[in-house]
């Protein structure tokens, strides 16, 4: 195959992904994006593997089997509830590969084609390959640390000491002097000591970000593991890796955006950390002698069934109780006494962007009923109940009316608009910004206290 | 007369023979545009198969692992390929297999 042919079919490989994600604008047009994207893949490997310099198929074939078995074992098996922690496993093997892959480039560059005469590597494939190095090595560890603390595996609250931020800088700088030595002598010991010091900011860096900040982590990560392949591209002169590393770096840009400006803080303020645990720790500071109307699943189904309009806040709270299956027959009984039932979905929702929305469709709620915060926001006031179930700061109307609280200036759903409020709610405790919520006090609200599951099982049978 | 046409030829040989790195740098620069509108165009409640299948297309990576591990015989750059290709491998397959399946979860109102 000449090298215009290849250039090509790369070329086609890469419109494909670019079709892949303009798919999803649509569930509809969502899958026949996604076979798209195989398809690209698959071209892409296919040129590759056709080339004069590759040769080594048994072992390459073998190494495809296995990562592929293992991954199409997990991607069957795995809860939608874990799916934040797999996007971040993900990401740290695109980082660790793309570091894997700039150590033997630097190690023998001719089997990339990029050796000068002398066997060693341009000025220009060293600065290449020390970008791709550190933001490889970076996304790897970063996405191990963000990986255990979603997976549970370690404390999601936020590790802070003092001089945290002088030590982060006295690394980089470290690192990017060993980095411009790399660049000028060509050397293994700086360019070492460079990825060893990547590998330690990749932890340093994020162990101080709280578990209620992940999902901003998640998207930052996507974007960096982009950018890791687009180092690649440059190094290997590669335009469609470049192209492909620079939609997943541009895509996860836009979803850190996107979750800053749902929760109202600026990227540089979630970097610094500090904000949001596991578990709240000030649960305590619920003020127990503000009065609440408590209902019971009676009360709530008598106001449900003679709602003309009912809009289901659902929160995390929700999946971890394993309830999305149990609110579905909720919303089924109630479409058979014609109330028009629709669900309102705040950005922040879950623990990574959408992720309630995979949530719901898991458990067989049609998409045309499930709203964004924009769309829904309007209507709350022709709503006659407003359901929130394990959804607790983003409804809190002190980010619209108390400009000292923490949270001020968050865009929230306008829950406290509709006729009727219900909370169901396990206790009157916080949610992860630890305040405590105006709403729940309001004369219009009803408190359920129970688990979500249980109050959902309760309400079919009483609306029956 | 002819020095001109001397001093344009080599010019447009200049021209023509622009550093690889600033071609690589061009098509960087217009894929971020296009994954900008492309991406803003994605319906927020496909942000999680968003996510998936850009860790599945981040995979693409594998055309490096793959020239790495390329030659016959062991050495460092060999090894490192192809526990690269390993690595990649499990994006790829499990990033579109992943996202196949919720896509697939998404129906309309019956």
């Amino acid at each position: 195959m000449s090298a215009n042919v290849v250039s090509i079919l790369y070329l086609i490989a890469a419109v494909l992904f670019v079709l892949a994600l303009k798919g999803l604008s649509h569930p509809e047009s969502a899958r026949r994006g996604n076979l798209f994207g195989m398809i690209g893949m698959a071209i892409a490997v296919i040129v590759t593997l056709q080339m004069s310099s590759v040769d080594n198929y048994l072992w390459i074939g073998l190494a495809a089997l296995l990562g592929g078995g293992f991954g199409v074992l997990v991607a069957r098996g795995i809860p939608m509830t874990h799916m934040p922690q797999l996007v971040a496993a993900m990401h740290s093997l695109v980082g660790l590969a793309a570091v894997l892959i700039a150590v033997s480039a630097v190690y023998n560059p001719q089997a990339y084609g990029i050796a000068t005469a002398e066997g060693g590597l341009h000025l220009s494939s060293m600065i290449e390959l020390f970008l791709g190095t550190f933001i490889g090595a970076i996304t790897f560890t970063a996405s191990v640390v963000a990986f255990t603390k979603l997976h549970g595996l370690v404390s999601g609250s936020p590790i802070v000491f003092k001089g945290q931020h002088l030590l982060n800088l006295i690394l980089g700088l470290v690192m990017l002097g060993a980095g411009i030595m790399f660049c000028a002598t060509g050397a293994w010991t700086p360019f070492l000591i460079m990825l060893a010091i990547a590998l330690v900011l990749g932890v340093t860096l994020i162990i101080p970000i709280g578990g209620a900040d992940m999902p901003v982590i998640v998207s930052m990560l996507n974007s960096y593991s982009g950018w890791a392949a687009a180092g690649i591209g440059f190094t290997l002169n590669n335009q469609m890796l470049i192209i492909a590393g620079a939609l997943v770096g541009s895509s996860g840009a836009i979803l850190s955006y996107i979750m800053c400006k749902a929760m109202n803080r600026s990227l540089f303020n979630v970097l610094l950390g500090g904000f949001g645990g596991d578990a709240p720790t000030a649960s305590t500071g619920v003020k127990t002698d503000r009065p609440v109307h408590s209902g019971s699943a009676d009360d709530v189904a008598f106001l449900l069934k003679n709602a003309r309009s009912v809009v289901i806040i659902p929160g995390y709270g929700l999946a971890v109780a394993r309830a999305q299956h149990a609110l579905k027959e909720v919303v089924e009984s109630l479409q058979k006494h014609d109330v028009k039932v629709r669900f309102a979905i705040h950005p922040v929702a879950g623990r990574m962007p959408g992720h309630m929305n995979v949530l719901l469709a898991e458990a067989d709620v049609p998409y045309d009923i499930v709203e964004e915060m924009e769309s829904i926001n309007s209507s709350f006031a022709d709503t006659d109940v407003a359901l929130v179930i394990g959804a607790n700061d983003v409804v809190n109307p002190s980010a619209r009316t108390d400009p000292g609280s923490p949270i001020y200036g968050m865009p929230i759903l306008d829950v406290g608009k509709a006729a009727h409020v219900v909370v169901v709610k396990r206790s009157l405790s916080v949610g992860y910004a630890g305040l405590d919520n105006d709403l729940f006090y309001m004369d219009k609200t009803m408190m359920v206290f129970s688990d979500a599951k249980k109050a959902c099982e309760e309400l079919v049978q009483a609306i029956d | 007369m002819s020095e001109v046409v001397q001093v344009a030829q080599a010019a447009v040989q200049q021209a023509e023979c622009a550093d690889p790195f600033v071609l690589s740098l061009t098509v960087f620069v217009l894929a971020i545009f296009v994954g900008y509108h492309v991406v803003w165009n994605v319906t927020p409640a496909l942000h999680t198969p968003l996510m998936s299948v850009t860790n599945a297309i981040s995979g693409i990576v594998i055309v490096g692992a793959i020239l790495a591990s390329g030659s016959q015989g062991f050495n460092l750059g060999t090894i490192l390929g192809l526990i690269a290709v390993v690595l990649v491998s499990i994006n790829i397959f499990g990033g579109f297999v992943v996202t196949q399946r919720m896509l697939a979860m998404f129906k309309k109102r019956k």
